[in-house]
């Protein structure tokens, strides 16, 4: 371990003001701080002499291992989903991993290769630290993109989004709009023939030469997609073969749909290890699941032919497309999300309600879980704002109160 | 009175006071005055080295309100006037002997207006503080009422018990008495259960339960009678009001005191009793483990102390001095991914938090600087209604009306010190707290 120290140390020199390789010096600031807890100890007057042992590393980093269980889930269903095109009727586990694994491996290369380069460029410009927050949006943007995204329109949508999106509004901790699904939401937009639609939720190429392809314009579409055909009042979403989704299959999640999103199980894995740890505000996550119960429960109510989203369960409808992976990575991300305690409520309820209602009344968007987060990130500060002025009043009605007195 | 606080920080930390600890005297010969610790005291030097001074002879007054002074806690010579850049006084150093100057006596004065000026020629006022701004309190100002903490929560502190060898009940109520007398309220009493001057009378009494900052004045205020614009309250601390009842009793001050020496890196926690301001070697001496790391002298708490060299000299409050790792000579490996139960955590993500056990931390911040990040995260330590987060970012934007509108009045650097410990994004909130009542000041007078 010493003579990684030491070798750090002695190239430690290049890499400071002129140094021969002062360009990289917040790329050298990273692997350090990476590698070794900084030796900065606490000032010796007017601050707290000891500090708690998390930091935003740690932090970062809990949230990725969450995301695990559905990023391994999401190899295997890519596997299995291709499979099951294919026509077979054994599915050997490793196999289907494989080419899973092969499959979002450029994806993740490419959204960390953009993004972190982008960071390191305006730290480096900034003189700043590198700062932790694209090591979990470099995961999250292939998750929640169908698995075979042209690798291009990914890089294109990264860069956009880290630029735009955060490095404009002044790094990670400014931001006001989530960035993985800005990312997302670029994508939706810029090129909807590849985000949406019945050919682009299995995959069918073979990457680097493993598997077989699949004939060109192998569709299937995810069971939102196809609510659209269908007219109630029972609805049915059928799989590749033909056969029916049932409730139990949706949560399980071996069903098409974006890379690490379909499994609401995993998802569910996830959130225990982010409420574990404290780090994900289980206030967001309940009640934005309180607020789609709650909606998709009065579209029942009113369930209409003209919309045939309504005839799905509430239940269901937590299950399907993205709310799950929503309610617990996207709304829960503390810098986008509102920040008091009574505001977290608010915004949870009306991320689960617009989602519902985008997903049931809007026929032009199949899934609506992306556009209702970033719709409430815009609202967030908004919240805050009325519940900071609450706070604010009741100190100057104390005061009113009492001048009135005497 | 009872008040329960639920949110807090409880730490476990090593080296913490035996049960029935009781002082040993220090060989101190050595004394000092930092004017430094005494926020809003603007010093005036009153004496020359080589000058000889009584216990209660001013040093120092302050160039605003000259009635307030810094008085000699022993008598002798002086030895020292340290001065740093611009001149700035950094310390003034008595060596304790013989003085040909007799010992001033205060005599407590017939009428109440004069009360206060009694208190702050004794250079009692100035170990008081006042809300707002945490300063020293002006003698010209109406009191609203005046709050006394009388435990303290914070890690290792002892416990205002050990003063019972210097300050006898007659103090403690000729204390009251006198205080009772300058506020237009009242004089509160905040205490844990088990205190032993319940039947003190004149003062309200109310029984906290919480953790750390549940011991801060500030805390305690919000709770019984917060403090809104335009009002004055003044705060001390238990020993102080001993004090200031036996100078009404005695006619002299008497600044002897007891420090608790404790911490992860001291072999024997003990009490020594000395007197305010003492040199700290004397003090800590044979005390400190054998170890060649390098070590982190403070005075005070954890949370809110001093740090400062061997051959410096004990700081405000006086009470407490706590020896800890300065960590700046280890490497560790990947600290961030560690799951050793030696780190010391509020997370979860730390095994080390579902033992009990008894950490011994040192001194780094574990982590680099970042924007607020994680939210909700102080406020699990602020048990006052007040939104943390949002007084820090208009402090920080130097906005003076919302932190006017957000209770900017009733904080103290000391009550955001939990949150401080506990931040992932590492902030010095005390000291944006500080600037902010500084600037806050200097923009309103």
């Amino acid at each position: 371990m010493s003579k990684l120290r030491n070798y750090l140390d002695k190239i430690k020199p290049n890499f400071e003001e002129g140094g021969k390789l002062q360009a990289f010096r917040s790329v050298y600031d990273g692997m350090e701080t990476f590698l070794y807890t900084p030796k900065t100890t606490s000032a010796p007057s007017g601050a707290v002499h000891i500090h708690d042992s998390i930091d935003s590393k740690r932090t970062m980093i809990i949230v990725v291992c969450a995301l695990l269980p559905c990023f391994l889930f999401g190899m295997y269903n890519t596997g299995y989903q291709h499979w099951l095109a294919a026509g077979a009727t054994e599915f050997p586990f490793w196999e289907l991993m494989i080419y899973g694994f092969l499959t979002i491996l450029p994806r993740v290369a490419v959204a960390y290769i953009v993004g972190l380069g982008i960071e390191f460029t305006f730290a480096q410009i900034k003189k700043e630290e590198i700062q932790e927050g694209f090591l979990v949006t470099g995961i999250l943007v292939p998750m929640i993109c169908p698995a075979e995204i042209p690798l291009w329109m990914l890089a294109v949508a990264v860069a956009f989004a880290v630029i735009f999106a955060k490095e404009v509004f002044g790094g990670t901790g400014y931001n006001v709009l989530n960035v993985a699904l800005v990312t997302r939401a670029f994508l939706f937009f810029a090129y909807p023939a590849q985000m949406s639609g019945d050919k682009v939720y299995v995959a069918t190429n073979a990457p680097f030469g493993y598997g077989e392809a699949l004939a060109d314009g192998f569709s299937c579409a995810t069971p939102l997609g196809q609510i659209a055909t269908q007219s109630g009042p029972s609805i049915e979403f059928t799989g590749i073969g033909g056969n029916i989704i049932s409730t139990w299959d949706a949560f399980i999640g071996l069903i098409p749909g974006s890379f690490g999103e379909t499994s609401t199980l995993c998802i569910l894995i996830g959130a225990i290890i982010l409420l574990a740890a404290g780090i994900a505000s289980w206030r967001i996550i309940l009640s934005v699941i309180a607020g789609g119960l709650f909606m998709g429960w009065i579209a029942n109510i009113f369930a209409t032919p003209l919309y045939p989203a309504s005839y799905v369960p509430a239940v269901d409808q937590l299950l399907l497309g993205g709310f799950a992976f929503a309610a617990v990575f996207m709304a829960t991300d503390p810098v986008t999300a509102a920040r008091t305690t009574t505001g977290k409520y608010i915004y949870g309820f009306l991320i689960g309600a617009i989602a519902i209602v985008i997903r049931t009344y809007n026929t032009g968007y199949p899934e609506g879980a992306m556009l209702a987060v970033l719709l409430m990130n815009c609202f967030a500060p908004l919240i805050d704002y009325c519940v900071v002025q609450a706070n604010m009043r009741r100190r100057t009605n104390r005061l009113k109160a009492k001048t009135s007195q005497q | 009175m009872k008040i329960k606080l639920k949110k807090g920080l409880r730490l476990s930390l090593a080296g913490s006071l035996p049960a029935n600890a009781t002082p040993t005297a220090a060989e101190s010969r050595v004394f000092a005055i930092y004017p430094d610790d005494f926020p809003g005291f603007v010093p005036k030097v009153d004496v020359k080295e080589g000058e000889e001074v009584a216990c209660g002879s001013a040093v120092m007054h302050d160039k605003n309100h000259p009635d307030v002074r810094l008085v000699s806690p022993v008598a002798g010579k002086v030895k020292a006037v340290v001065r740093g850049e611009r001149r700035k006084v950094i310390r003034i150093e008595v060596e304790a002997g013989e003085s040909g100057v007799e010992s001033p006596v205060f005599k407590k004065p017939a009428e109440v207006g004069a009360i206060k000026e009694f208190l702050a020629s004794s250079g009692l006022l100035a170990l008081m503080r006042q809300r707002p701004y945490d300063i020293v309190p002006n003698p010209a100002d109406k009191v609203r009422d005046i709050f006394v903490t009388a435990f303290d929560e914070a890690p290792l502190a002892p416990d205002y018990s050990v003063f019972s060898g210097i300050f006898s009940a007659d103090d403690y109520q000729a204390g009251i008495n006198l205080l009772s007398e300058i506020c237009e309220g009242k004089v509160y009493i905040s205490h844990k259960a088990g205190f032993g001057y319940t039947s003190l009378r004149g003062a309200e009494m109310i029984e906290f339960d919480g953790a750390y900052p549940a011991s801060n004045v500030g805390v305690q205020i919000a709770n019984i009678r917060p403090v809104d614009k335009g009002d004055v309250v003044w705060t001390l601390d238990f020993a102080t009001v001993g004090r200031i009842g036996k100078l009404v009793r005695t006619g002299v001050c008497d600044f002897r005191t007891v420090v608790a020496v404790v911490g992860p890196e001291i072999e024997k926690p003990a009490l020594v009793s000395t007197v305010c301001g003492s040199m700290i070697a004397p003090i800590i001496n044979g005390k400190l483990k054998s170890t060649n790391r390098n070590l982190r002298i403070i005075s005070g708490n954890v949370f809110t102390g001093i740090a400062d060299s061997a051959d410096a000299f004990i700081h405000y409050p006086y009470r407490q001095i706590t020896v800890i790792d300065e960590g700046d000579d280890v490497d560790e490996f990947m600290g961030w991914a560690s799951f050793s139960p030696k780190k010391m955590s509020e997370s979860s993500s730390f095994p080390g938090r579902f033992f009990s056990r008894l950490f011994s931390p040192d001194a780094r911040i574990n982590g680099g600087r970042r924007a607020m990040i994680v939210s909700g995260q102080y406020d699990k330590f602020m048990p006052m209604d007040i939104l943390p987060e949002y007084l820090i970012k208009a402090i920080l934007s130097n906005n003076i009306d919302d932190m006017e509108k957000l209770g900017i009045y009733e904080v103290a650097p000391e009550d955001f010190a939990a949150a401080e410990y506990a931040d992932t994004s590492k902030l010095p909130l005390q000291k944006i707290v500080r600037d902010g009542l500084d600037n806050l000041r200097k923009e309103l007078e």
